[in-house]
């Protein structure tokens, strides 16, 4: 039977053909908690006795939402999930290694991998050809305990892309592009598949930020094919030998098919507060800003900070506008110290944060003031999503970011990149 | 099993944020606490003011965003006999079944804030007793009336120890 991606994941781990809308109980191959659905679900287990691992290598629970942590009642949550790793012997990633979707594609998930994990962006993994999707803290407990998840085979929306991006698009324009025309609801509970000229051309830091927002789009999953541009971010990472080739068939059944051209599209940016109000940025420019934050898992990676550090090199931020850099994890602020980005950015009057997810969810580290407008590189722009529900939230690329933090207000990118 | 409560109107695109802030990130490992804010950011009064066995009623893609499984949990705890929505994000329907809660997808469009509803979840059906008028929601996944059945996941485990879903177990 002619097989999406998804349907091929799947049906290698139950050894059978599946198809879309069946329910299948299937082993999987990595597991992540964070710090805040960690601590419910290792609860859930210690309730039914199963404080165990089926799985220790690939299990990560991850210190990041709160990481360095701002209060008590986080330091002590953080406690549990150091314990639980102590007793079980699964992965602890502390405050300092950053983002998990970020650690989970430098260092756990290979191609052909199941994941599930109790964040929504888990579907970032799917750019390194994995079926990776978020669940809740019961569903990833339990997977956790016995390698088993149940999961409905999902249909699958394809998404042909062609073209090459013009100076000042990035893979952040298109993929809000994309939700603005489907929908916040476009794909529920369908998996994305990402393909065509466009897809292949893609580096993997923009593939991640293409699957990282599947879910703005209702969709379980955000799929790659994976190919020698897969095979060198492995190799880059260490593990070269956890490649795997994995591809749809040629004539597998899509239930819907949506083709973007590369070359077509402008900066867009997301008003508040749904991410599918989208704008293509001629309508917003010029909207001031309180603040501008560069990072997360959608746009935290080295590639983000140098394309944003090569508008902001020799710059200023605006004096009205505070600008925040956080990289996604340790290995890119490690990185990005050693090309000189740190210093171009704090240079720039920005102030550049360790790796972590806090201001994004609004833990701490950028909670906007009543009344408050920011731009940011991240995924979501809920009312409250940035600690507080009287701000407002713009979602844009780090080009675009950079760009709006110098002049203090919503601008177009392509300005500063004659 | 047959629900009676008040309706709570809320709009479309409730998302996590909405149910469960992030602001109360450090109350996410006390539920009793973390209710007393649920769905704050859509209606301030709801909390405070509803009755248990109330329903929270919505527009369309209702629960989108997080993974937070806590937004479900003090949904329930806070006393709501049910939630009914034109639609359902993916990650919040699979979760409010997980921790014991009804979902029903029904179009909400007829109805308004302080309705009496009557639903009743095996004939599939919410009476709306202000109105006079009966809707019909399409019935659970077979999977999904398990584990709902079994009072939840974990529940689902101290019953069985494993995984009971599959066609033909």
């Amino acid at each position: 039977m002619a097989s999406t991606l998804a349907e091929k994941i799947i049906a290698a781990h139950v050894g059978r053909d599946v198809k879309p809308g069946e329910i299948v109980v299937t082993s999987i191959d990595a597991a992540a908690l964070q710090d805040g659905t960690g601590p419910l679900a290792l609860q859930q287990l210690e309730e039914l006795g199963m404080v165990q691992a089926h799985i220790t290598n690939k299990t990560v629970l991850f210190i990041d939402h709160a990481a360095p942590s701002p209060r008590k009642e986080l330091s002590n949550a953080h406690m549990s999930l150091r314990e639980f790793a102590a007793k079980t012997g699964v992965v602890l990633s502390e405050i300092n290694e950053g983002v998990c979707h970020q650690r989970l594609v430098e260092a756990f998930v290979s191609p052909g991998d199941i994941l599930i994990g109790a964040d929504s962006h888990t579907c970032t993994s799917g750019a390194l050809a994995a079926f990776s999707t978020g669940m809740g803290s019961t569903d990833v407990g339990i997977g956790i305990a016995t390698g088993k998840t149940w999961l409905k085979v999902p249909e699958t929306l394809l998404v042909e892309i062609s073209g090459e991006f013009p100076r000042g698009v990035y893979a952040k324009d298109l993929i809000l592009y994309l939700i603005g025309e489907i929908g916040a609801d476009g794909a529920t509970y369908m998996a994305l598949e990402f393909t065509g000229s466009g897809a292949s051309s893609m580096s993997m830091s923009e593939r991640f930020t293409l699957a990282n927002m599947a879910v703005e789009a209702g969709a379980k999953t955000g799929l790659f094919a994976s190919d020698e541009k897969t095979r060198s971010w492995l190799e880059a990472h260490g593990r070269g030998e956890d490649y795997r080739e994995i591809a749809a068939d040629k004539d597998a059944a899509y239930a819907r098919r949506v083709s973007i051209d590369s070359s077509s599209l402008e900066p867009m940016i997301s008003a508040p507060h749904t991410v599918d109000n989208t704008r293509v940025i001629s309508e917003v420019r010029g909207t001031k800003l309180n603040q501008v934050f560069i990072g997360t898992c959608t746009n935290g990676r080295i590639e983000d900070l140098r394309i944003a550090a090569e508008i902001l090199k020799g710059r200023q931020r605006h004096p009205g506008t505070r600008l925040i850099v956080t990289p996604a994890s340790r290995t890119v602020y490690i990185q990005a110290a050693s090309e000189g980005l740190l210093e171009i950015f704090a240079a720039a009057g920005a102030l550049v944060t360790g790796p972590g997810c806090g201001a994004c969810v609004g833990v701490h580290g950028g909670i906007l003031g009543d009344g408050e407008v920011c731009l940011a590189t991240q995924n979501r722009n809920f009312q409250g999503r940035m600690g507080n529900a009287e701000a407002f939230i713009y979602l844009g690329s780090p080009a675009t970011a950079a760009a709006s933090a110098i002049t203090g207000e919503i601008t177009d990118p392509r300005e500063f990149l004659k | 099993m047959i629900l009676k409560g008040k309706a709570w109107k809320f709009g479309d695109s409730i998302s996590t944020d909405h149910i469960a802030p992030g602001r109360y990130f450090h109350l996410r490992t006390n539920l009793p606490e973390l209710a007393k804010h649920v769905l704050e950011d859509a209606n301030p009064d709801f909390a405070a003011q509803m009755s248990a066995g109330d329903f929270v009623v919505a527009g369309r893609n209702f629960g989108l965003g997080s993974s937070r499984e806590h937004a479900p949990r003090i949904i329930k705890l806070a006393g709501a006999g049910s939630v009914l929505a034109s639609s359902f994000a993916r990650i919040f329907f699979r979760n409010s079944i997980n921790v014991g809660l009804p979902v029903l997808e029904v179009d909400t469009s007829g109805i308004d804030q302080g309705d009496e509803l009557e639903v009743d979840l095996e004939a599939g059906t919410v009476r709306n007793l202000t109105k006079d008028k009966t809707l019909t929601f399409a019935p659970l996944p077979p999977v999904m009336v398990k584990i709902l059945g079994d009072g939840g996941l974990v529940e689902h485990f101290k019953k069985y120890g494993d995984f009971h879903l599959e066609q033909g177990d």
